[in-house]
């Protein structure tokens, strides 16, 4: 099957991949490409991070002799908020509540990227050494 | 440095006349009460030299934790919020207005342009003065008015994301399921609320709708009232 996944704001087109109700299961070299995440002996990995499988909960995670890794899995346990469009086969992964909430209470400003009216690219962070009035507003 | 941000998923389309106007608007005296400028402010405006950006997903209102708009944070040179997420000058004055005329009393009309003078005051403070301004906060005091997102609420902003990813696609109809789901999961987001609305129908967002959630706050703001000095806490 193919499907959409949306991880990290970046979608991917990932063919193969298997829906099981809530689950999403990826090859490890779909899961890869489309999150950064990798299967190892000490869990799930993301660059330096390391997650352990749950002990007796391996089959939850990993399936087809260790080839397929269940994505939605490892968000619930990371408590990530998952949501499925099963209609267009889209899945959207986004950033669990206390990661949200850590970095607003360090209370270093969130960086971002955005587009302005002629498409020229703009980051908060190009401004560090200026004051920032950062104002919200909307056409509606 | 002023950096707006537009939260609208319907893009340069939907923003672009604001931000660039064909001609100058002369804008009438029941709307300038209504935003809560006085004479000597609305008399300065001009088309903005600074960053006007497009948020499509309205990321920066999930970074910052912003359910309406205008809110604004205040950050210094070194990058540290000195003023979380905030109305920014604006009040509930409007509440108060002839929805047919757009009208309010001069009363009320006069008081929401004190609250926007005091609010451009405070800036202009901050910008002299910086972190010795009484209206940047200390640390402490920007934690404790400040509040991170829960669970449900990062599930509302996934769904938001979702639906915004299929009405990009050309799917409007499936994605308002999800913005309809967002809206339902936190309701006190006025942002999605009325993204959708306005998806749905243009003008719908300011419309029969709106003002019936307006009225169903009863007591409760709609901009919750700033408390400007440090050493408060907000009201």
């Amino acid at each position: 099957m193919l499907v959409t996944v949306i991880y990290g704001e970046r979608p991917s087109s990932v063919a193969g991949a298997a829906v099981d109700g809530d689950n999403l299961w990826l090859s490890l070299d779909a899961l890869r490409t489309a999150t950064g995440w990798e299967l190892k002996p000490q869990g799930a990995c993301l660059a330096d991070m390391c997650v352990p499988i749950p002990t007796g909960r391996e089959d939850e995670f990993v399936r087809a002799g260790g080839s397929q890794f269940n994505l939605a899995a490892l968000a619930r346990l990371l408590n990530q908020p998952v949501v499925h469009d099963d209609t267009h086969n889209v899945w959207f992964f986004g950033d669990a509540a206390s990661t949200r909430s850590t970095a607003l209470l360090s209370l270093q400003a969130p960086d971002f990227t955005l587009p302005d009216l002629d498409g020229r690219m703009h980051s908060l962070s190009d401004h560090r050494g200026k004051k920032v009035l950062l104002v919200s507003w909307a056409s509606w | 440095m002023i950096i707006s941000v537009a939260f609208d998923t319907g893009g340069v389309a939907a923003v672009k006349d604001w931000i660039r106007p064909a001609a100058p608007a002369q804008l009438p005296k029941e709307l300038l009460d209504i935003m809560g400028w006085e004479e000597t402010l609305s008399s300065r405006a001009a088309t903005p030299t600074y960053p006007c950006l497009i948020d499509e997903k309205h990321v920066v209102a999930e970074l910052y934790n912003m359910v309406n708009v205008p809110t604004a944070v205040w950050i210094n040179e070194a990058g540290r919020i000195v003023r979380p997420a905030e109305p920014a000058g604006a009040s509930d004055g409007f509440r108060t207005m002839d929805k047919t005329t757009f009208q309010m009393p001069e009363a009320v009309a006069a008081e929401g342009k004190r609250t926007r003078k005091l609010y451009v005051d405070a800036l202009r403070d901050w910008v002299a003065k910086g972190d010795a301004s009484v209206y940047a906060l200390s640390a402490a005091e920007v934690r404790q008015r400040m509040r991170g997102p829960r669970d449900n609420d990062t599930l509302a902003t996934a769904n938001f994301r979702l639906g915004q990813y299929l009405y990009h696609q050309g799917h409007l109809q499936d994605a308002q399921r999800y913005f309809a789901e967002a809206q339902r999961l936190r309701p006190e987001s006025w942002n999605f609320k009325r993204q959708r609305w306005e998806l749905e129908e243009v003008g719908k967002a300011s419309g029969p709708e709106f003002w019936a959630a307006v009225e169903a706050l009863g007591e409760q703001p709609y901009y919750p009232r700033v408390e400007l000095k440090g050493g408060s806490s907000p009201g």
